[in-house]
């Protein structure tokens, strides 16, 4: 079964290269990437079947053996990721394709939107898959460089001015992660990532120490951890919807996922870990402030999303098993809720013509579906039982307290008051823009559709959004999608534990890992 | 290995100038310095490894050959920071284009809040909270008065 584990990023690579050369082509273009992408989804739920049943699967890459060549390594947390990234990023394809259908532009102009994104998908997949840390560093380039073209997408003013910091600092995280690189080959002669656990473990703390810092700080940029996670809420908003809500799903997970990984694998042993215990809280209630302070949805979204990470850091400063699993089940509800919540932010925008709260108003009675669409995940994020981010966070909120120390009971407080935050800030929300009396600046119903029309293909792809038209079918079926998904989590939130926990355990007794790689032992 | 002093020192250099680079207004600037920071992560990379013979078995004795592996590593790092310094490099252009200069523009965010501070207002004052939009209309869409009791919020 192990031939299935390189398919997650070669199918999106060959599905890049024929949709570009379909360039024109918008109805192939489309099935080719809904159908590469849901292969992905199905191979990606094969492989955590099968890592769960038997083991992490391994690939040597080209025929190479293990130390000289790259291996991909499918473990349940990868394959986990996986399958989640997999089906959000199906999710929001189909919304994006129902976005470019509902704005009448299927040739303009961006024959290059469906490449790009599923070399996105690619270099996501390539970066959970990878078992050295330079293809891991590859495919963090893959993604970037993706990430960067969708951001800047039509190279709008603003686009240009939000993305030009993006870019920057993502840039900056890059050369810290490279030099973080060639100081370890340089210190131990390999980057296998199981070879490394032996190699590392021999290395003097201090330069142990060094090392671990760098990484930390390249991957907490990605992450956008709290004194490095200026550039996200300023730049995420400015992107079409779609790109945003895929990016907010999914480019900080990576991030922690790499965390994740370099802290059980390579660094065990909590060294960081009443540091990340710091960061995490930071992270939490800072991010939570800046949403509070919002007027705009998609910002205040941002600003949630920064502040949830450090959920997940809480989880992994813990450093216990029951810690890391619930890290894994927060990283996998968070990257569901928080895409569809972004996914709504679309819809509102699209219908309210406007995502600042100030022009928003009687959204509840103007259009129920939407509401119903934005209510649940918005609860769901802020942790109202029975949905998923409940679970997740009792889930943290029990490591902590079993833990009992000082900093795990901080936290515990910390997460607790970010959770009633993240309500009001939601509330908030919806009393503005859902409850209140519409609006007298919003677009009736209808206005929007005749002005599409009217303007026809010249309209760059949703910007600005043709205000007050219908929902189209399909944007509302995806975000219905998620939102079922979303709600599956609670439904499924037994098994899911229990592969957390498997995950977890794992992770913290890395033999599982190196022995998968190098089933003789490490030479 | 023992590294090589000379490289050291060059990717000290890079490494500096690359930093004060990138710690500019504009954004041709900004991409010099990524173009220093990136060589200068490359050749460190490079000390990473063994030096010697060409690394191809019959032309150089095992013991006396290059790690190949770090200049592998540098290919795709160059590789990368060309299409990094591409894309830059278009950013800037249409930078230009639009702005008529290529400079980093400050958050929006805090320009306006910088704007507030200079008008000694708090940032709570563009609250949609404070501020009502008024007039709301009503359900049978007749304009309501401020202040009206039937208003919802």
């Amino acid at each position: 079964m192990s031939w299935l584990v390189p398919l997650p990023v070669v199918m999106p690579l060959f599905g890049a290269a024929l949709t570009l050369l379909l360039v024109g082509r918008a109805r192939a273009q489309r099935w080719v990437s809904i159908t590469v992408l849901a292969a992905t989804v199905a191979v990606a739920a094969l492989l955590l079947v099968r890592s769960t049943l038997d083991g992490p699967l391994v690939v040597e890459v080209g025929g190479w053996v293990a130390p000289l060549g790259i291996v991909l390594v499918a473990d349940q947390l990868a394959a986990l990721m996986l399958v989640v990234s997999a089906a959000v990023t199906l999710c929001v394809l189909v919304y994006s394709i129902g976005q470019g259908m509902a704005d009448g532009n299927e040739e303009t102009p961006l024959s290059v939107y469906h490449p790009t994104y599923l070399v996105l998908t690619a270099g996501v997949c390539n970066a959970f898959l990878s078992g050295d840390l330079f293809n891991l560093y590859v495919g963090f380039e893959i993604l970037l460089v993706a990430s960067y073209v969708l951001l800047t997408l039509g190279s709008t003013e603003n686009r240009i001015r939000a993305g030009t910091t993006y870019v920057v600092v993502s840039l900056l995280s890059s050369l810290i992660f490279l030099v973080a690189i060639g100081l370890i080959y340089a210190a131990t002669g390999t980057l296998n990532l199981a070879q490394l656990v032996d190699r590392l473990d021999a290395l003097p703390d201090d330069l142990r120490l060094v090392l671990q810092g760098m990484l930390l700080l390249a991957f907490g940029i990605k992450a956008a951890v709290f004194p490095l996670s200026a550039w996200l809420p300023d730049s995420y908003p400015t992107a079409p919807a779609p790109v945003t809500a895929v990016f907010a799903g999914l480019l900080t997970k990576v991030g922690v996922y790499a965390i994740i990984r370099t802290e059980t694998l390579l660094f065990p042993g909590g060294r960081t870990a009443d540091l990340l215990l710091v960061i995490a809280a930071l992270t939490m209630v800072v991010g939570i402030l800046g949403a509070v302070a919002q007027s705009d949805i998609k910002r205040l979204l941002s600003f949630t999303l920064v502040s949830h990470i450090g959920y997940m850091l809480f989880g992994v400063g813990l450093t216990t098993a029951l810690g890391l699993s619930a890290a894994i089940f927060y990283v996998v509800h968070h990257i569901t809720i928080q895409t569809t919540l972004f996914l709504a932010a679309g819809l509102v925008e699209r219908r309210g013509g406007s995502t600042a709260l100030d022009r928003l108003g009687g959204l509840a009675r103007l259009s129920p579906v939407l509401a119903v669409l934005f209510f649940v995940p918005a609860l769901n994020l802020a942790g109202i039982p029975p949905f998923s981010g409940f679970l997740g966070k009792v889930g943290l909120v029990q490591a902590g307290v079993s833990d009992g120390g000082v900093l795990a009971w901080a936290l515990v407080a910390g997460g607790l008051l970010t959770s009633l935050l993240t309500l009001y800030a939601i509330a908030r929300v919806w009393n503005l823009a859902f409850w209140r009396a519409p609006h007298p600046d919003m677009p009736e119903p209808g206005d929007g559709v005749r002005a599409a029309r009217t303007e026809g293909a010249e309209q760059p792809h949703d910007d600005p959004a043709p205000a007050g038209a219908a929902l189209p079918r399909l944007m509302t079926a995806s975000t219905a999608a998620l939102v079922v998904l979303g709600l599956g989590l609670t439904v499924v939130a037994g098994p899911l534990f229990d592969i957390s926990t498997d995950a977890a355990d794992d992770l913290l007794r890395r033999a599982p890992y190196v022995e998968a790689v190098f089933p003789g032992g490490a030479p | 290995m023992s590294p090589n002093l000379v490289y050291v020192v060059v990717v000290g250099v890079l490494f500096a100038t690359g930093v004060t680079l990138l710690l500019e207004r504009s954004l041709t600037r900004v991409l010099m310095g990524v173009i220093l920071l990136g060589n200068g992560a490359n050749l460190l990379l490079l000390t990473g490894g063994r030096a010697g013979g060409p690394p191809i078995v019959g032309t150089t004795a095992e013991e006396e050959m290059a790690d190949p592996l770090p200049q592998a590593m540098v290919l795709t790092a160059i590789v990368i920071t060309l299409g990094m310094t591409a894309f830059l490099l278009a950013l800037a252009y249409r930078s230009w284009h639009l702005n008529g200069h290529d400079e980093v523009q400050d958050d929006v965010e805090d320009r306006r809040i910088m704007v507030l501070a200079e008008r000694d207002e708090g940032p709570g004052t563009a609250d949609p909270e404070t501020v009502d939009p008024v007039p709301a209309r009503a359900p049978d869409g007749r304009r309501v008065a401020a202040g009206d009791p039937g208003r919802t919020r």
